[in-house]
């Protein structure tokens, strides 16, 4: 008889994503549960971090004077104006130090799905039910009218649902109801590339952080998020593990991942580089669609405003919530972190922003 | 525009799509995994929402000036509302 010891492989449904695979043995909380080795390599990594401490996070500033639901914000670089629009039409520029309004503009349609701020902050891009995407130049001079002003950059043919400066102002990305990305020279209003591939409407786009190259992720109602090559129109990879509509995409701040807020009340990161979804940001008390995401500085904490009326902080590494955020009296439609990191915007159907820090 | 695709259009443009996805290079989860965290761990210095901020650095804190004004404000209003109700 030989007396060799065997290594026993136990087949059957991780613990954590149910699906079928080879299983180990894990210990969370001093209670064993099988992983399979994806999800044990993952567990792995999040014990090794440390735990964060308590947050406390309150609305410093709230910018009232839109007169319906905001739908979209935008900082500028200089960290401290803020541009916003709204269902009504109009798009506003703030200070958010002082709250005061700076300008603003109404625009010849209502459901301004969409609005950027251009790099050098002379500039912003909005639109919406229009089906483009215009460019006004910021004046200071009281005089002129703004509207006057105004440059018709992209056309689509279906409403307008995001859009992006690139890294200068001279190139605008948008994302558009009829399924397709564009990217634009905003100076000749000539389309420079087209993206297609999604099936449905797409719902948002964020571009790389700079330093790692041309590339953006787009999602759609499609379910799909897709990550493009800005210089050849190629889709370079695609993620279809959501089972709703994308509301909201954005990258990571290495740019080796991105994080996805959806409908089906989820909010998930994927890896780039890995080529997979690594985690997902849900609880069961929480029921309604994740409207937009967006990362802390340093990638720790993750921002998700939701169809709840609320805000929930998660941690990135352990999956787990940090904080819930309470202050809005509708859905929170749009959020966004400032450029260094020291507050976060959230605009809501509530017709205000609040900025919290 | 995407929704006027038939069906058979968007399953043949999701099969070419999976075609050029199968060449990509994948890393495993346990080197991709370890880079998040360390990158995380490196960046959690500058992080604004991790190290927390002063109250006389935070741009958004309560302006000072106004607070305390407002607290006179409120003082002044509750002895003149009770100077008036003494009065005949």
């Amino acid at each position: 008889m030989c007396d060799q010891t065997f290594l026993a492989n136990v087949f059957g449904s991780c613990d954590k994503c149910f699906k079928q695979r080879a299983l180990r043995p894990v210990f969370k909380k001093s209670q064993q549960l099988s992983y399979c080795s994806t999800c044990a390599e993952i567990h792995q990594v999040a014990e090794r971090v440390e735990a964060l401490g308590q947050f406390v996070m309150k609305t410093r500033r709230t910018l009232k004077g839109h007169g319906n639901k905001v739908l979209c914000m935008d900082w500028c670089k200089d960290k401290r104006r803020i541009v916003s629009s709204s269902q009504d039409g109009k798009v506003i520029v703030w200070d958010s130090f002082t709250t005061n309004k700076e300008h603003a503009v109404t625009m010849p349609c209502t459901w301004v799905m969409a609005c950027a701020y251009a790099p050098s902050g002379c500039a912003i891009a909005c639109g919406g039910l229009d089906n483009k995407c215009s460019v006004y130049p910021l004046t200071f001079d009281k005089n002129e009218n703004m509207a006057a002003k105004k440059k018709s950059v992209a056309m689509h043919t279906n409403y307008l649902s995001a859009c992006s400066f690139t890294n200068s102002d001279m190139q605008i990305l948008t994302a558009s109801g009829d399924g397709t990305c564009a990217l634009w020279d905003v100076e000749s209003g000539q389309l420079l590339q087209s993206f297609h591939g999604h099936g449905a409407d797409v719902l948002c786009l964020d571009l790389a952080p700079s330093e790692t190259g041309n590339t953006f992720v787009s999602g759609g109602c499609d379910k799909k998020a897709m990550v493009w090559d800005m210089r050849s129109g190629q889709c370079v990879q695609a993620f279809e593990t959501h089972e709703s509509d994308i509301n909201s995409v954005r990258y990571y701040p290495s740019g080796d991942a991105f994080a996805s807020g959806s409908d089906d009340a989820t909010c998930r990161l994927y890896d780039l580089r890995a080529d997979r979804e690594v985690a997902i940001y849900s609880k069961e008390s929480i029921i309604f669609g994740a409207s937009s995401v967006d990362f802390s500085l340093s990638g720790r904490l993750l921002f998700a405003g939701y169809n709840d009326y609320t805000i929930n902080v998660w941690d990135v590494l352990k999956g787990s919530r940090v904080s819930i955020l309470f202050g809005h009296e509708n859905r929170v439609s749009t959020l966004r972190v400032s450029p260094d990191g020291t507050a976060f915007c959230s605009g809501s159907w509530d017709h205000t922003l609040r900025v919290w820090a | 525009m995407a929704q006027d695709l038939s069906e058979k259009d968007l399953l043949k443009m999701e099969v070419e799509q999976l075609k050029k996805e199968v060449k990509n290079t994948r890393i495993p989860i346990s080197k991709a995994g370890k880079e998040i965290k360390e990158y995380v761990e490196a960046q959690a210095g500058n992080d604004p929402f991790l190290k927390g901020i002063p109250e006389d650095k935070n741009p958004f804190k309560e302006k000072g000036p106004t607070f305390n004004a407002l607290l006179l404000l409120l003082g002044r209003a509750f002895w003149l509302e009770l100077a008036w109700s003494r009065t005949p």
